[in-house]
């Protein structure tokens, strides 16, 4: 059995999640990460994502948008912007906002402000794939 | 000496001031232990927040990075966080008496970023200049206003047109003590690292190694600014709600019990009154009698 780490996931509003995992997937600013006990201490900047949660043979998914995360040997601390549960998580708005997104991306007018645009397209997309 | 009835009326009216400041008294309790309650909530993210931050800069304290050292424009701003609403003692003014009576802070080199209409007005008159007035977010603070807001204040530093960012807040340190203070934010100085308590729940062998970034400091400074200043503000937000409620609960109550002496004299005053009014009867009734007989 592979080794477990602490892990806590804090968002302003509250500890969203405080337990323990084996292997702990996300999407940094690099790109695609996955983390086990014993890692290298390194903080990372996160792009909103899954975050899949293994623990025990379970799966946990969770929408984690933006934030960082810090890795030490046995204890791994996301701090999220935001952070929701599947059950959560309306659909329905998320695929509105992602629709939104979209068409401001589509339009490219001048004033449109694309930063902005791509980050809320980002946080629809890992909305809706958590909930899928 | 003042009549029955003007007695009278004056002890009704501040009777109905005392049920208005008995009432806001008992609101302002129910919302400080909400604002307290939120502010537990959410200390975790700030503490670990602020120790990131700290580690960060230790290590990147040489980079070059704009956010880091000022741009050399004379401008500051400040973000001064207030109440929209009165009746809550000196909670307002203290805040507005913190930056009039600084003398680092000269009137034509600030720029107020307005959280809370008090500010505005009090600032407003006295000539300082309001660059932007967030007052509706502060009833009801969540992160995403802070985000807003921190955007803003970066954008506008990024384009030199301010120079430093300064915060004006009230820390609220227990239910009877509020501090106002005034925290400088922007450019990030390297703290002294607070040694001591938590730091020994860190492992031993995590603190031989020392903390990788990923990306590299320069760009992780960048991406991490605003995240920090957004949770400082929210932070900020969320201290002085709880602040304020204190603060007015402290107001209302004092408020209540001057009202309770106050009516306790009038009372007196009142019954002192009606007894000389039968007293004179009496002696008049007395006096006719005695004419008579």
């Amino acid at each position: 059995m592979a080794d477990k780490f602490q892990l806590r996931i804090i968002s302003p509003d509250n500890v969203f999640l405080e337990g323990e995992g084996e292997f702990l997937e996300f999407v940094s600013v690099e790109g695609e990460m996955g983390v086990y006990a014993k890692h290298i201490p390194l903080t990372t900047i996160l792009e909103p994502c899954v975050m899949k949660i293994h623990d025990g043979g379970e799966v946990k998914k969770a929408a984690v948008l933006g934030g960082f995360v810090e890795i030490l040997k046995d204890k791994v601390t996301v701090l999220a912007e935001d952070a929701q549960w599947p059950g959560d998580i309306d659909v329905e708005r998320a695929q509105r906002a992602k629709k939104r997104a979209e068409d401001r991306l589509n339009a490219k007018q001048e004033e449109t402000d694309m930063v902005r645009a791509e980050a809320a397209l980002k946080r629809a997309v890992a909305r809706i794939n958590t909930v899928e | 000496m003042a009549s029955m009835k003007d007695i009278k009326r004056r002890r009704n009216s501040i009777q109905s001031t005392q049920q208005i400041t008995k009432a806001m008294k008992l609101v302002s309790t129910v919302k400080l232990q909400k604002a307290r309650n939120r502010a537990e909530d959410s200390k975790a993210y700030f503490n670990c927040m602020y120790e990131t931050m700290t580690s960060l800069l230790a290590k990147a304290g040489a980079v070059n990075h704009p956010y880091v050292r000022s741009n050399g424009s004379q401008k500051k701003a400040i973000v001064v966080v207030t109440s929209n609403r009165g009746l809550a003692g000196g909670y307002n003014s203290n805040i507005v008496k913190l930056i009039t009576g600084n003398e680092e802070l000269k009137k034509e080199d600030l720029r107020i970023y307005a959280v809370g209409g008090k500010g505005v007005e009090l600032l407003g008159h006295r000539g300082y200049e309001i660059t932007a007035d967030y007052s509706d977010i502060i009833e009801e603070p969540c992160y995403g206003d802070a985000k807003t807001i921190a955007a803003r204040l970066l954008e506008d530093f990024e384009k030199g047109e301010i120079g430093e960012i300064y915060l004006a807040y009230t820390f609220f340190k227990n239910t009877v003590s509020h501090i106002p203070t005034l925290l400088k934010v922007l450019p990030v100085e390297e703290k002294e690292a607070e040694e001591g308590k938590e730091k020994d729940t860190v492992d031993a062998v995590d603190k031989i190694t020392p903390m990788n970034f990923e990306p590299k400091e320069e760009e992780a400074i960048g991406l991490l600014v605003p995240k920090y200043i957004s949770s400082i503000l929210y932070g900020a937000f969320i201290e002085a709600v709880a602040s304020e409620n204190g603060a007015r609960m402290q107001a209302m109550d004092s408020a209540t019990s001057n009202a309770e002496e106050m009516i306790d004299d009038l009372e007196l005053k009142y019954n002192r009154a009606r007894q000389g009014a039968i007293t004179q009867e009496l002696t008049e009734i007395i006096a006719g009698a005695e004419a008579i007989g």
